[in-house]
């Protein structure tokens, strides 16, 4: 373990001529010489393929790598809800200072207002290449494109595919990287994991993979390396992520030196299909759009919990988000509709099943828009949600309202990067989810896909030209020892797994149980004792994990019990790191809201003075004892303020 | 609800494969791919090798589920991924038949796994647009007729799962194709690319696909409802263009 300088790299001068400046100070690398480096791409989902793409068409040599069987299924393509973009089509008072200030503002004041300029600036031009690549945004009947509100936001500006826009956009993005496969600047293999990353004095030189068909381990040389990798939102076992999401990448590039920023910021999505039994695999997010039309309510008094919702007279209804919040109402930000939610259902206001002996879940009703604006324009907007809805719960939400409780959806924590989205790694980069970079304490609707496309399609194409302007290109023909190294580490752990002492439990029942774990002690409050005992909870199961877990099959074939157990040994570590994280943040802010720091209101209160930080975090060498490292944020340009959305 | 189920366990691509019986209890609102979570545990408990599927998503959008369940991709529920297909959709049936996707171009890689990069091969031929990024105009410089971005959408919901090709005698892949080569080619954007047809289909039958004889199966079992016009729409434009 060494000591490190958190060199954040945020340029100088007026915000507006920042990245302008920066790019034209960064070195690039002249076209005859790009072939001459290797550049490789972990993930591919938007913000990989994104990269790959973009660094594919400069002449660089990309190797990219998917566990899923193509690059075309990777999460991106679940968000649903749109893009946020600063074009100001509609005319109403839009602009990149004002996407700006309230993504800074909905982040409530934990972020770089560097980075969030910069991801404001660019959303303009994501937009643009998205049409150009022939994505079928939604249009008005003009022929121009059009936009629908989103959370967090007091203007129209969200671009928008029906309820699919994460999809096509990624197809957009998958797309404009096959084309570079096809021009054989793009190498990329599926069913691909990553094992280990390969240091070289210091430096990110490559990785080693384990191809998921055959079991087979290779290292791969390069001279740089990029993680798009995605969240770690599964870490609390049931969560709106895709099964295969995890976090082995970034934990075992934060065990080599990668600090892990603001852990605990964990995104709680107010709009998820309620659990309804033990044996769900997953959660089920409905887009935050519906909150356009869709208004939230529970029973006014708890004997009514268990009638059917059209038994229940107007006057009996609590349209609680309207009633707390009436500027906002029910396009409150995430994690203030969550918290409302909860609080509700914690009243013992919830309807619906009974988990625990508890109803987890409150109406999003769609009646008033239905007779307001027709059955159709509402299918129109919403089709396939409510049709995804109905086949989930068979409950049909043109006749009935629909259910929603909150659910872990997004982790806004992530490697720590620089403004040029490097890690502490010299030559490792995090891009999309994978980092911490943009969204502080809570992410706004929409921003999400924003992000991944803003780093894939325009930063890293900068800043990975200026580092590999100033490295040798490694000679890929010779023998590595430090592959050889990695090689091994990655077989050791994967022996260890198959061989417990006393094999009894699959990964799936210790995930459940840590999953639950961290939900309770770290989902929508937190408060120090209990965080506490889920540390010690954590580490003695963990413990029971290696003694215990049981993986049939080999690892010399397509296992993918094998596969889980791996994710779910590194989600063992994350998760205490979280919870440290979690208690070491003695605030409220955005999505962490600690029962001990809580207004009379139940709002957040955040405490400027001490922890207007980023807290990154070192691995020392014991899972349990890590490093902080404090990134000091500075606010030249607005001022932080309480978040007001009443 | 208790089921019996005939799974499809095969080990690798070259080994034989074979129908694998079990019986298992499940309740009305248990997804059907989390009824085979449950089996596997059970299977892993009795130290046995746990029987391999694709999945990922599990909200219907990746495309990565592919089951054959009584003779149907996907199965019974119409318009329906093999994950979000519920127990209840079953209640009728007591025999459950689980396969793989059978054609030639998607070998099995293992029990219900089936290797689909000839899918992704045919994308690299030709299934997008040729503009670099970073590049692109201001977006609201072209504007297009609702109705067009429409059927542009309509087509571009495609998820890739290959449904069509389990689906079709001939497995082949010209509803995949066709709403690929729609989606891009009716677009403003797309119609620099006089080729894009010509260069999918080529690719389509390199990887083994067969050609399209008008079953209509493929439309049959689109979880995204892909119609086959869109097999008339890449017809016309393929004899436009040549």
């Amino acid at each position: 373990m060494t000591d490190i300088a958190l060199e954040s790299q945020i340029p100088k001068g007026s915000l507006e001529n920042r990245w302008t400046q920066h790019k034209f100070n960064l070195k690039i690398v002249s076209p005859a010489n790009r072939k001459k480096y290797t550049v490789i791409v972990v993930g591919t989902g938007l913000a990989g393929a994104s990269a790959a793409a973009s660094l594919g068409e400069m002449g660089y040599n990309v190797k990219t790598f998917c566990f899923q069987d193509s690059p075309r299924r990777a999460h991106s393509i679940a968000a649903q809800g749109g893009i946020n973009a600063a074009k100001n089509y509609q005319n109403d008072g839009d602009s990149v200072w004002r996407l700006f200030y309230d993504t800074i503002k909905g982040g409530d004041f934990r972020s770089r207002e560097s980075n969030v300029f910069r991801l404001a600036e660019l959303s303009n031009n994501i937009i643009d290449q998205a049409v150009a690549q022939g994505v079928p945004f939604a249009r008005e009947y003009s022929g121009y494109l059009a936009n629908r509100s989103f959370g967090g936001a007091q203007v129209s500006r969200t671009f928008y595919a029906r309820g699919q826009t994460g999809q096509q956009l990624l197809l957009g993005a998958y797309q404009a990287m096959s084309r570079q496969i096809e021009a054989g600047t793009v190498k990329h293999q599926s069913r691909c994991e990553m094992q280990e990353l390969i240091l070289m004095d210091g430096k990110a030189k490559g990785i080693v993979s384990r191809d998921l068909v055959t079991g087979k381990l290779e290292s791969h040389m390069a001279d740089c390396v990029v993680l798009c990798t995605g969240g770690y939102g599964n870490v609390f076992y049931l969560s709106t992520n895709a099964k295969g999401s995890n976090a082995s990448a970034v934990w075992r590039a934060h065990k080599q030196g990668a600090l892990f920023a603001n852990p605990c910021f964990t995104q709680i999505h107010p709009t998820c299909i309620p659990q309804q039994g033990a044996l769900q695999s997953k959660l089920t997010l409905m887009s935050e759009s519906l909150r356009n039309d869709g208004r939230v309510w529970a029973p006014k008094n708890k004997q009514d919990c268990d009638k059917k919702p059209e038994d229940i007279p107007e006057q009996d209804r609590d349209y609680f988000l309207e009633r707390m919040y009436p500027a906002f109402g029910n396009l409150v930000p995430r994690d203030i509709a969550s918290r409302a939610v909860k609080l509700i259902c914690d009243e013992g206001r919830g309807v619906g099943h009974d988990i625990d002996n508890r109803k987890l879940g409150v109406y999003l009703d769609f009646s008033d828009a239905i007779a307001k604006q027709g059955l159709d324009a509402i299918s129109e907007k919403y089709g396939n949600l409510f049709e995804m809805y109905q086949r989930i719960t068979a409950e049909d939400p043109y006749q009935t309202p629909m259910r929603i409780y909150p659910a872990v959806h997004y982790t806004m924590g992530g490697l720590w990067v620089d403004y040029n989205l490097m890690t502490t790694i010299n030559g490792l980069f995090a891009a999309g989810e994978a980092n911490f970079s943009d969204h502080g304490a809570n992410r706004l609707g929409a921003s999400a896909l924003m992000q991944g496309l803003a780093d894939g399609y325009f930063i890293l194409p900068a800043t990975v030209s200026n580092y590999l302007a100033q490295q040798k290109p490694l000679d890929q023909k010779n023998n590595y020892p430090e592959a050889e190294q990695a090689l091994q580490t990655s077989q050791d752990r994967i022996k260890r797994l198959l061989n417990a002492p006393d094999p009894r439990k699959t990964p799936d029942d210790f995930h459940r149980q840590l999953g639950q774990i961290l939900w309770h002690a770290c989902g929508m409050d937190r408060e120090k004792t209990l965080l506490e005992n889920a540390i010690s909870e954590i580490q003695q199961l963990r413990q029971q994990f290696w003694q215990q877990v049981k993986i049939t099959g080999s690892d010399e074939e397509l296992n993918q019990t094998l596969e889980r157990a791996g994710r779910v040994a590194d989600f063992f570590e994350l998760a205490e790191l979280i919870c440290i994280d979690a208690i070491t943040r003695e605030e409220s802010c955005g999505c962490h809201a600690r029962a001990e720091h809580l207004t009379e209101k139940g709002e957040a209160q955040r405490k400027d003075n001490e922890f207007s930080y980023v807290a990154a975090w070192q691995y020392s060498g014991n899972v349990s004892m890590p490093v902080i490292y404090k990134e000091d944020l500075h606010f030249e340009f607005v001022r932080p303020n309480i978040r007001n959305y009443r | 609800m208790i089921f019996t189920l005939h799974i499809w366990r095969q080990k690798d691509a070259k080994s034989q494969g074979y129908f694998e019986q079990h019986q298992i209890e499940a309740s009305e609102s248990t997804s059907f791919l989390e009824m085979l979570d449950a089996l596997n545990e059970h299977l892993i408990s009795q130290d046995k090798e746990a029987i391999a599927f694709d999945f990922d998503c599990r909200e219907g959008i990746c495309g990565s589920c592919n089951l054959v369940i009584n003779g149907t991709p996907h199965g019974k529920q119409h318009a329906t991924t093999t994950c979000q297909q519920y127990m209840r959709d079953y209640v009728d049936e007591k025999e459950l038949w689980i396969e793989p996707w059978r054609a030639t171009a998607f070998p099995v890689i293992k029990d219900l796994i089936v290797d689909r990069t000839a899918f992704d091969k045919i994308m690299q031929a030709g299934g997008y647009i040729e503009i670099r990024t970073g590049s692109a105009s201001e977006a609201n410089t072209i504007p297009i007729e609702k109705q067009v971005a429409d059927a542009a959408f309509d087509s571009a919901t495609c998820i890739g799962c290959g449904a069509c090709v389990a689906a079709c005698p001939n497995a082949s892949a010209t509803l995949f194709v066709a709403a690929k080569v729609t989606h891009l080619s009716i677009l403003p954007q797309g119609q620099i690319d006089k080729e894009r047809t010509k260069k999918l289909l080529e690719a389509m039958e390199e990887q083994g696909f067969g050609s399209c004889s008008n079953y209509r199966e493929c439309e049959r079992v689109c979880p995204k409802e892909i119609s086959v016009s869109t097999i008339t729409t890449m017809n016309k434009l393929l004899y436009q263009q040549t």
